[in-house]
């Protein structure tokens, strides 16, 4: 009857991490909003096709935000940034050409453990990164 | 004295739930990601210009002033002008173990202290606008930024904050400004 009972218990408790297990992956792959309308509201076109010079006004403008850079690379490029204010906020901004004439900024935040899915903020930092750019930050779909 | 512990720490189990129910809706700050009355003023506060020095220069100056204040670097993209820093370090503080020391006595409670701290260190470089000639760049924006995160007794994060004293960035250009100096000159 005990013996019973604790490969019952054992079983359960293997049930139980298996399913913690499954769903805590299922993050991995997870989105909140539909990705087209996280991709619409988290990024821009610039009429420029300088990628460098993007980038290094990505991270000017990060750091008037009160980040400081975690990594960035060139050839791919991408910035990430770390804000630390009483909070955790961490941003991941890439550039690629789109077309003959333009870039395509994409930005993507995590506040805390969340991803930002909400359009303000974005939009808040694009304001930013155009007055920076000197260029207009056009909405893309 | 049991009646004040077990109130004490109720209150303690009340206050974590507390946090754990509002932390399963945490919501971005509205203006993290604005500009704010200050920004201009932090900008000024953690940039200088060089003049007179190439840009791989000024970064390997500053990668030694780092160096030479314990920093160990994570990343750097010498085409963006980027280095990353950081340094693990106490966050002991012999004020506030006098304080949890006295608390101790008074309430019999353990009050976590501050323990350990990671510091962290972007330095970027950017070319100022106005200064080139024959079409290489001399003069260089620097601008660096601190922050760190203080764990405490518990191993809880206890600060998540920006570095803002203004005499700590003085003090790191004065130190950059001589070994930009000393790399100048090659020395």
């Amino acid at each position: 009857m005990t013996a019973k009972h604790a490969i019952t218990l054992v079983l359960m408790a293997l049930a139980l991490s298996a399913f913690g297990c499954a769903s805590s992956t299922k993050q991995v792959l997870a989105t909140g909003a539909s990705a087209v309308q996280l991709r619409s509201f988290q990024s821009r076109a610039f009429d420029t096709t300088d990628s460098e010079t993007t980038l290094r006004t990505i991270i000017a403008t990060l750091q008037d935000l009160g980040f400081v850079v975690d990594k960035a690379d060139a050839d791919l490029g991408s910035v990430s940034a770390t804000k630390l204010s009483g909070y955790q906020l961490r941003i991941t901004v890439t550039v690629r050409p789109r077309g003959e004439k333009q870039i395509l900024v994409r930005a993507n935040a995590q506040y805390m453990d969340k991803a930002v899915e909400d359009p303000k903020p974005y939009q808040d930092f694009f304001t930013s990164l155009e007055k920076a750019m000197f260029l207009m930050a056009q909405q893309v779909d | 004295m049991t009646t004040g512990f077990t109130a004490l720490s109720s209150a303690r189990r009340t206050i974590a739930l507390l946090v754990l129910t509002l932390s399963g809706c945490v919501t971005i700050p509205p203006n993290a990601l604005k500009m704010t009355p200050d920004t201009l003023e932090r900008r000024h506060l953690q940039t200088r210009r060089f003049d007179g020095i190439e840009e791989k220069k000024i970064l390997a100056a500053s990668a030694g002033v780092l160096q030479d204040l314990g920093f160990n670097i994570d990343e750097s993209e010498t085409k963006l002008g980027l280095i990353a820093a950081s340094k693990n370090r106490s966050a002991v503080s012999g004020g506030q173990i006098a304080v949890a020391v006295l608390a101790a006595v008074l309430t019999g409670t353990v009050t976590p202290v501050d323990k350990t701290q990671k510091i962290r260190v972007s330095l970027v470089t950017r070319p100022a606008a106005t200064a080139t000639s024959m079409g290489v760049t001399s003069s260089w924006y620097v601008r660096v930024t601190f922050q760190r995160m203080v764990w405490n007794t518990d191993n809880q994060v206890t600060r998540i904050e920006a570095i803002d004293e203004p005499a700590i960035y003085q003090e790191f250009f004065e130190k950059l400004s001589k070994s930009a100096f000393l790399e100048a000159q090659q020395i």
